[in-house]
């Protein structure tokens, strides 16, 4: 007897649980794309759901272009990428009825870096092209010891490639020598562990405990001059939604822009907007 | 009433039979739209480069303006760690399974056998941060290399992936080996030594054959490993210290981010069809030595 009345309260507890759960779950919210803004965007998701209990913000990184596919499909409310949507993109959000606005969300630098020991401490945005083109192949040539340059780079699809590709390739193709580093965090374990090596990489992540970042024809990458822009290799990250913001989504991106939600994009090494 | 009987025991007896069937079923199911979900991403790209671009291509340009979709260097990569790691790890895993059945008191064998079966259950991504801490800078400046993220990093760390699988495989073959086999060759006058390499080995090369097998497909397919330790470069290796980049580091570090419909993310998909057909390939020769052990 006794025991069925307290499964019976087991269930009823089970069926509100899952009752109000339902409730819950329509507010939700879901943030897809680039591993590059995952840290920030998952910070300011978690302490989003802190002051608007009864939201659901869940965070997937992926990639830029699947951040782009996931809003173009209509499976994420917010893309989360860290480079301008691509034309092409744009056109095939448009065909399926889409219509993806852009909000800068937060400003980055990208930093060329080398092993500590290393003497060379700037290099001009030329030097930089020669190296990776190919055609500087000795640390001697640019000030440093006669030493050939391992030259690490990123990965063709990745937004950091597409930044630098942009800034300091100017198009010109990379050598097919470089070592491909497959993310950020990677990239800075092996430029850590050459002493020949060069890379480059988003301020966020350029831990100067274990490697040196260079200058970039005197300007060193800091906050200040990736938001004024007068390091050649700043960058803006980027929200696309579908349309005007609504709702949470809107709720959600105010609070990243404010200067509440701006703390958490310094805390993981970004650049604030202000 | 033993007709009742036999038909409740055709009964007991269907019900699992169709349970199973349809399981199975549902596997081959599953394999055939995976197979059709392949073909159908990777082929469009040969509307953008015929057959012989992609496969004698030797630049890897994916998103350049043309783009270049020349994946020797990377069909190279695959086929260069699958090749060193297996010269490294096949012999190696044989003679571990040689020891451990006709050398290595029983006692002592359970221990090391224990030990093999940790060292499979080692998670790919452990390996591949081992050879990109500790590997990399100890090869980089002890051989004076360019880097020591490199074929031979790679191909070391697959090795010690696929010895467990070798070892383990190729030990049970050599166990099922009949006893009487060696009775009658030391009766014979055989020495041990004679009685391992001209008996035993012999009995068991079918089973060591497709361990070995097993092991170059566990090598081929391998993902995390590659990527992280062989440099990724879209190289012709010319040496074993040489940067490489396999189709599969390739795949899983550029799908991510890629545009959906370009050029370059069906390049991937067909990557993903060379690969299939690798492994395609590799299973036909295991079911071909099955067969011929059958026939015997």
């Amino acid at each position: 007897m006794r025991k069925s009345r307290a499964a019976a309260l087991c269930f009823a507890v089970l069926a509100a649980a899952f009752f109000s759960g339902a409730a819950w779950a329509a507010e939700e919210l879901s943030i897809n794309g680039s591993t590059t803004i995952l840290p920030f965007a998952q910070s300011t998701a978690e302490a989003f759901m802190k002051i608007s209990p009864g939201t659901r913000v869940s965070v997937s990184g992926g990639g830029s272009g699947n951040g782009a596919k996931a809003l173009i499909d209509g499976v994420t409310s917010i893309a989360a990428m860290s480079r301008e949507m691509k034309a092409e993109e744009i056109t095939a959000a448009k065909e399926k009825g889409r219509n993806p606005v852009q909000h800068i969300v937060a400003v980055d630098c990208i930093v060329p870096i080398v092993h500590p020991s290393n003497p060379v401490s700037d290099l001009t945005a030329d030097q930089l092209r020669d190296i990776y083109s190919g055609k500087i192949t000795n640390w001697k040539e640019v000030g440093g010891p006669d030493k050939s340059i391992a030259v690490i780079g990123r990965d063709t699809s990745s937004g950091t490639y597409e930044v630098w590709n942009e800034k300091i390739m100017e198009g010109t193709p990379v050598t097919p020598r470089a070592l491909i580093s497959a993310s950020s965090g990677a990239l800075v374990q092996s430029v850590a562990g050459n002493t020949l090596s060069i890379g480059y990489d988003s301020l966020g992540y350029v831990n100067e405990k274990i490697v040196k970042a260079l200058t970039i024809e005197g300007v060193k990458g800091t906050p200040d001059v990736a938001r004024s822009g007068t390091i050649i290799t700043s960058r803006k990250l980027f929200m696309y939604t579908d349309g005007n913001p609504t709702g949470e989504v809107k709720k959600y991106l105010d609070f990243l822009v404010s200067d509440d939600g701006q703390k958490y994009v310094a805390r993981e090494g970004f650049v604030t907007l202000k | 009433m033993p007709g009742r009987e036999e038909g409740r025991r055709n009964l007991s007896e269907a019900a699992p039979r169709r349970v199973i069937t349809a399981v199975a079923m549902s596997g081959i199911l599953v394999m055939v739209f995976i197979l059709l979900f392949l073909m159908k991403e990777g082929m469009p790209i040969l509307r953008d480069a015929s057959i012989t671009e992609l496969a004698a291509g030797r630049l890897w340009y994916p998103v350049s303006s043309p783009p270049l979709f020349g994946m020797m260097p990377l069909i190279a990569g695959s086929m260069a760690v699958t090749l060193v790691s297996s010269v490294l790890a096949i012999p190696f895993g044989v003679a571990l399974a040689l020891f451990l059945t006709e050398i290595c008191p029983k006692r002592i064998s359970g221990f090391f056998k224990i030990t093999l079966e940790i060292l499979g259950f080692l998670p790919s991504v452990v390996l591949g941060f081992i050879g990109m801490t500790v590997i990399a800078p100890y090869l980089q400046v002890r051989l004076e290399l360019l880097s020591g993220l490199n074929l031979m990093n790679a191909s070391m760390l697959l090795g010690v992936m696929i010895l467990p699988t070798v070892a383990t495989l190729s030990e049970e073959s050599l166990h099922a080996v009949p006893q009487s086999q060696r009775d009658a060759s030391y009766a014979l006058g055989a020495t041990r030594c004679e009685t391992m390499f001209k008996v035993v080995l012999p009995g068991a090369s079918r089973g060591i054959a497709q361990a070995a097998i097993l092991g170059v497909m566990r090598s081929l397919g391998e993902t995390m490993v590659v990527l992280m330790a062989s440099g990724g470069a879209a190289l012709l290796p010319e040496s074993v210290f040489d940067p490489v980049r396999p189709l599969t580091s390739a795949v899983a570090a550029e799908m991510g981010e890629t545009s959906v419909g370009s050029g370059h993310y069906h390049a991937l998909f067909f990557m993903g069809c060379i690969l299939l057909l690798f492994t395609l390939v590799l299973n036909v020769l295991v079911i071909k030595i099955e067969s011929r052990r059958e026939a015997n």
